[in-house]
């Protein structure tokens, strides 16, 4: 590649964070952040970079004679593989030295206003579909498929709706385990339902932090230990939350 | 009240197959993972239940975890190269059925009813069966480094092949 030097440190520490900012917001692995960002750099003739990924901000400085340190803010987590993976295949096209950082740039910027493939109610049809099938997977009896099914979908419900009036992921989360547990006890007292544990577990499983507890560990084996334990705490209240909100039905009703 | 137990005998296996191939396709679904991984999700996430299952009937849960979160990754990483998209797609959704929800929840619902005492042993075997998932998980990369050949351990899930 020549003639790489070109591009001013403004526009590549640009690219670089918009990239990894995308790929944290969206549930990437703090190490393929900071790994797409100096790849990214080092595409761009910036050979030697640093970057400093957290999950609520990211630091990137670009040696020599860059006259700056940038950090960008990140204020909100979802999970959206698909868009991990654009910026992933953006990244290598870089690499391959198809794009400059005006066009990365645009690119970036195009997949970050993007819409999520599947929209709530499809996902909302995924976790009926998950919780039926957990049921059978944790040995239910198949007359509680559909009571599992219900409750677990109308938990997720839950999560969409709180989240987007409530703006607290941890209140959402402790909401929905609220109205799982409520419905799966409402079912078996009207007799629809007939294993209270089996219902409640196949339905909280939609609520379940896994994602978070995979990167969580992957991240501290890596050695970044800071993204690793806070990631780890984030999902260990979420797993918090939802055992609050089941045991505080399950309190009520059994007593 | 009794405990709960975990013999996986219900269903026969062809259904344990079906269940866990749709609950981690469904899980795809709630990760917004790209549309054509989603078959491959369900895949890993069925490998991994099955040899839970099947294993889980000799050994105890925690290795048995252990075994499956392994197979579920080294599965995850054939898939990562084949289509060449992040190991993390494939991986997260095939290990949630792995995930001991119910040991998690038994524990937790001893606890509200004041039985610290069975609470404790059940804590500690879903934090085990964490552990194991865990220790699964980061030693198919080990093996993936070590047995793949060189010409593939370009990391085909990683951002650029080769410098």
């Amino acid at each position: 590649m020549s003639g790489v030097d070109q591009h001013s440190w403004e526009q590549v520490t640009e690219v670089c964070l918009l990239a990894g900012k995308i790929m944290m917001q969206n549930g990437g692995e703090t190490y393929r952040v900071e790994d797409t960002m100096m790849r990214i750099a080092a595409a761009f003739g910036k050979a030697n970079s640093h970057s400093y990924v957290t999950p609520t901000g990211i630091l990137f400085a670009i040696d020599g004679g860059s006259p700056g340190t940038r950090l960008i803010r990140i204020n909100e987590r979802s999970t959206d593989l698909r868009k991990v993976t654009l910026v992933n295949d953006v990244s290598r096209r870089i690499s391959r030295g198809e794009l400059t950082p005006e066009e990365a740039c645009r690119l970036l910027q195009h997949i970050d206003k993007e819409p999520p493939v599947y929209r709530p109610i499809v996902q909302v049809a995924a976790a009926t579909l998950a919780s039926g099938c957990f049921l059978l997977m944790f040995n239910g009896t198949a007359a509680d498929i559909v009571p599992s099914a219900i409750a677990g979908g109308a938990g997720f419900t839950g999560l969409v709706l709180f989240h987007r009036y409530v703006r607290a992921k941890l209140f959402a989360e402790l909401l929905a385990a609220v109205v799982v547990g409520a419905l799966a006890c409402l079912f078996v007292s009207l007799g629809f339902g007939h294993e209270l544990d089996r219902i409640i577990i196949g339905a909280v499983m939609p609520l379940v932090p896994g994602l978070l507890l995979t990167n969580a560990v992957r991240d501290l084996m890596a050695g970044h230990l800071v993204s690793g334990l806070s990631k780890g705490a984030e999902a260990f209240l979420t797993a918090f939350a939802i055992g609050t909100g089941i045991a505080f039905v399950l309190s009520m009703y059994v007593g | 009240m009794s405990m709960i137990t975990y013999a996986h005998e219900a269903l026969p296996l062809i259904g344990q197959a079906i269940a866990s191939f749709i609950a981690a396709a469904a899980f795809g679904i709630l990760f917004q993972v790209p549309k054509r991984t989603i078959l491959p999700c369900g895949i890993a996430g069925m490998i991994g239940w099955i040899a839970y299952v099947l294993l889980d009937r000799r050994l105890d849960a925690v290795p048995a975890t252990l075994a499956a979160a392994l197979i579920v990754t080294v599965v995850a990483q054939l898939f990562a190269r084949t289509y060449r998209i992040p190991v993390i797609v494939f991986s997260v959704a095939g290990i949630i059925p792995l995930v001991p929800g119910g040991v998690a929840y038994d524990a937790m619902r001893s606890i509200v009813q004041n039985r610290y005492d069975e609470s404790l042993p059940l804590a500690a075997k879903a934090f085990m069966m964490s552990g194991a998932i865990a220790i699964g998980l980061v030693l198919s990369e080990v093996v993936n480094r070590l047995l793949l050949p060189s010409s593939a351990k370009s990391n085909a899930d990683r951002p650029q092949p080769e410098q």
